[in-house]
């Protein structure tokens, strides 16, 4: 159920951990499809909480070594009242523990990167200051991204797919493309993290696509 | 039959079956082939270890298709035959009449006179119940369209001996012979003779309506009765008196005992002794259909056909393609796919086991000569003989080549859908795991072997069917092929491991979910290849303790996460323990040590911290390096 600890590093690469939490999946469209482009990739270790973890007793253990194991640590979910849903809370606290991910030895996850993998049901003209929802989705991800800083791991702007209540499946199969796009590049360390952090979502769009960086 | 000659005889088949039946296999030719080689081989043209007492064996075996007739209507709800109706009457009617057709012309352009043309192409309309029905089985295609086409057809046709038998001796009194004979044997024996047209249609009719009335009001409660003794083999007689009784019955009235034991069959279909039904007559069905492809077998005369070839042979060929041109013919006027078409043709293109019967019937009533009707008799046990390898020649050469390949056919065309998963047992544990799942929309099939308790259920309305899941006849009715998961919940815990060992060996595609009463049944369960098995008092007990807790004062969702953290360790420890338990001094220390090393960690946690695993919701951890709000 639990996904096995790789013992095998490649050292050139960066491994990434997904952590997905959906509660419903079977009734998902998007992120059923989505998390799809991201299963079965070499160094890329999809954990599916509410599966691993229906009655939300998490092996704290297992996955303090999971995240031992991984460079990239992504919280793959839907947006749920604008935040993370119940399980990944729950994961937060009791895997981030104190003396292990902060305080003074508290260093495991340090350096690491970290970002959100999030679908909105409103779409993207709802998350402005002017807007319905009256605050970006960064912004509604102040929590994690503190949380994030708080355990000395490197936060990235998240990856965002908006409006998926009425979202064509072509478009759900772009965004897939994209997302295991992504997820190459980081893990084969030609994503272009400096100029990320000035962007607001990781999602490529035509005007500054995701483009490999050469190795120098 | 003398003691020594029938166990000689007995000896003679079933070695022959033991021998050829098991290679037929091997090589994919299917088990009538086998047979039929088993027969040829022990045959007056084979080894000559059988004489003259085949006709008799043959007869003898023909009650195989009448017990395969009733397991079939046990197979068929009333509801599925209705369903039927359309290619029963209308497939079967248009093939049996324009076979009939056909075969007469073709009759009479070799020069025979037309009574008895119309005579011979009746018989030979008819295509072999007994052989079609094994052989599509053995492949798994009875739920294919061609498989249910097939079946509607031959079971018009069994239906049309009757008319037949009625219609022969007509024709001889018609025809150019005179018959000053007696009529036949047959018919002198029954009640009805000597009633007129009208009072025999009357009679057959009341019959018919009896076994139904009786089937619907009188089975259930004698089945219950003879259950109740707990005599397995006491069901199993009751089970053949209702065949045979009926049987008797129909011949009395001059019906066709396969029809008769098929309407029984239907009208039981419905109750929970059906599975149960199935699994004991089978056996002698299976036996007896054997035995009786092995009459056939033995019956070829070869004789005739080295005395002439040609003669038999332009029979043979012409009886196939004439019954094949036709099938396709009314199996695209039905709108049959393409490839099932193939099938549904290749599949009937044969004569049958009745054309026996009423080709004998009609040389006692002198309607056809036995000069005629002998090779004929040899054509249609030919005929039969070549199904399997016709099927066999359509499946690899003709179908590859000029089938169209419909994906998927094979799953929208079933029928009888069957469940994905099987309970055995419906006590207190059984009935809670099959409601939950039932109320989840998963289709699971009971079994019961408590037979009030299943009276219960029933009338509850509840699907429960009567038996003793520990027999592997009746996990194979249950439709053991096609389900996914068995779950045991029998009360007699002694045959747990029995049961799992002999579904793991026949059929290891099932997962089992089952229960233990402590650790060393489950250790034992595990062993056996029981995929999941859960002790029995484990989670209760775990809750009851849990809610003595809070009874405490403890807050119930500490004492609930303390619940959790127990239930991890102690199915660690389980898991650890499994590996030790051969050495019992060994075990015993170690399961000590286990239980100590859990209290103490669990207690540990309760005081320290820094070790509990719910450490992040305790703000004193990270008051003692932050400081307090008290410092302000």
């Amino acid at each position: 159920m639990q996904p096995e600890i790789n013992p095998e590093r490649n050292p050139s690469k960066n491994n990434i951990l997904i952590l997905f939490a959906h509660p419903a999946l079977q009734n998902s469209r998007v992120n059923k499809q989505l998390i799809q482009y991201a299963n079965g990739l070499e160094g890329i270790t999809v954990h599916d909480l509410y599966e691993a973890y229906p009655d939300f007793y998490i092996d704290v253990k297992h996955e303090q070594n999971l995240l031992l194991e991984h460079d990239v640590i992504i919280f793959h979910h839907p947006l749920l009242w604008f935040s993370v849903p119940a399980i990944l809370r729950e994961w937060m606290d009791l895997v981030l523990q104190h003396m292990w991910a902060y305080g003074v030895t508290g260093n495991a996850l340090q350096g690491k990167k970290f970002f959100n993998v999030v679908t909105a049901g409103g779409g993207e003209e709802l998350f402005q200051h002017d807007g319905y929802h009256g605050n970006t989705m960064v912004e509604f991800l102040a929590p994690i991204r503190q949380a994030a800083r708080v355990c000395n791991m490197e936060f990235l702007p998240p990856y965002v797919v908006y409006g998926t209540r009425n979202i064509t499946q072509q478009a759900i199969r772009q965004y897939g493309e994209d997302y295991r796009t992504l997820l190459l590049a980081l893990r084969d360390g030609h994503f272009d993290i400096t100029s990320a952090h000035n962007r607001h979502k990781l999602n490529s769009d035509p005007s500054s696509p995701i483009h490999p960086v050469k190795d120098s | 039959m003398q003691g020594d000659s029938f166990f000689f005889n007995a000896l003679v088949y079933l070695s022959a079956a033991v021998v050829t039946v098991p290679l037929a296999k091997r090589f994919g030719l299917g088990s009538v082939l086998g047979y039929l080689i088993a027969g040829l081989a022990i045959g007056p043209f084979g080894l000559q270890l059988v004489g003259d007492e085949r006709q008799d064996v043959m007869h003898f075996a023909e009650f195989g298709v009448v017990m395969m007739l009733f397991l079939i209507g046990l197979e068929l709800r009333p509801a599925l035959l209705w369903r039927l109706r359309v290619p029963i009457l209308g497939m079967g009617g248009l093939q049996v009449v324009l076979t009939t057709g056909a075969l007469t012309a073709l009759a009479m352009y070799f020069g025979l006179p037309a009574l008895m043309a119309v005579a011979v192409g009746m018989t030979l309309s008819l295509s072999s119940t007994a052989i079609v029905l094994q052989t599509l089985n053995e492949k798994g295609l009875m739920k294919t369209d061609a498989g249910q086409n097939a079946f509607a057809v031959l079971l018009f046709q069994d239906i049309a001996v009757i008319p037949m038998l009625a219609i022969l001796p007509v024709l001889a009194v018609a025809g150019v012979t005179s018959v000053n004979n007696a009529p036949a044997t047959h018919a002198s024996t029954t009640w009805v003779a000597g009633l007129s047209g009208w009072e025999q249609a009357v009679m057959v009719a009341g019959v018919i309506a009896a076994i139904i009335v009786v089937g619907t009001f009188l089975m259930r409660p004698f089945f219950r009765y003879v259950a109740r003794t707990r005599l397995r083999e006491l069901f199993t007689a009751a089970a053949l008196l209702l065949v045979i009784a009926i049987s008797m019955l129909m011949t009395k009235v001059g019906l066709s005992p396969a029809l008769g034991t098929f309407v029984a069959g239907v009208v039981l279909a419905n109750s929970e002794y059906r599975h149960e039904l199935e699994s004991d007559i089978a056996p002698f069905k299976g036996l007896l259909l054997g035995l009786f492809f092995i009459s056939v077998g033995a019956s070829i005369d070869f004789s005739l056909i080295a005395h002439q070839p040609g003669r038999m042979a332009i029979i043979v060929a012409s009886l196939i393609a004439i019954k094949l041109a036709v099938l396709l013919i009314v199996g695209s006027i039905f709108k049959i796919k393409y490839d099932q078409n193939l099938l549904f043709a290749f599949s009937l293109a044969q004569g049958g086991e009745f054309a026996f019967v009423l080709l004998s019937f009609a040389v006692q009533n002198h309607v056809v000569s036995s000069e005629v009707a002998n090779p004929l008799v040899g054509a249609v046990a030919i005929s039969m003989a070549l199904t399997p390898l016709v099927l066999i020649i359509n499946e690899k050469l003709i179908q590859p080549r000029f089938g169209v390949h419909e994906k998927g056919e094979l799953v929208a065309d079933t029928i009888d859908e069957e469940n994905p998963v099987i309970i055995a047992g419906f006590g207190r544990f059984g009935s809670v795991a099959g409601r939950f799942l039932r109320a989840n929309g998963v289709g699971v099939t009971v079994l019961e072997n408590d037979s009030d308790r299943v009276e219960v259920l029933r009338k509850l309305g509840l699907k429960v069917f009567y038996g003793d899941a520990s027999r592997h006849e009746l996990l194979h009715a249950a439709g053991a092929e096609t389900a996914k998961i068995l779950i045991i919940a029998i009360s007699d815990r002694e045959t747990i491991p029995h049961l799992v060992r002999m579904v793991k060996k026949h059929y290891p595609h099932l997962t089992i979910f089952t229960r233990s009463e402590g650790r060393t049944e489950l250790f034992e369960l595990l062993d056996e290849g029981a995929e999941h098995v859960y002790r029995e008092t484990f989670d209760t007990s775990l809750k009851l303790g849990t809610d003595a807790l809070i009874a405490l004062g403890f807050r119930s969702f500490q004492a609930h996460r303390a619940s959790k953290m127990f239930r991890q360790h102690d199915v660690n420890a389980t898991q650890f323990l499994r590996h030790a338990r051969h050495d019992e001094k060994e075990f015993i220390s170690l399961s000590r040590q286990r239980i100590k090393d859990l209290e103490q960690l669990m207690l540990a946690e309760l005081r320290d911290p820094e070790i509990h695993i719910d450490s992040g919701w305790d703000v004193n951890h990270v008051m003692r390096e932050f400081g307090t709000n008290d410092h302000h």
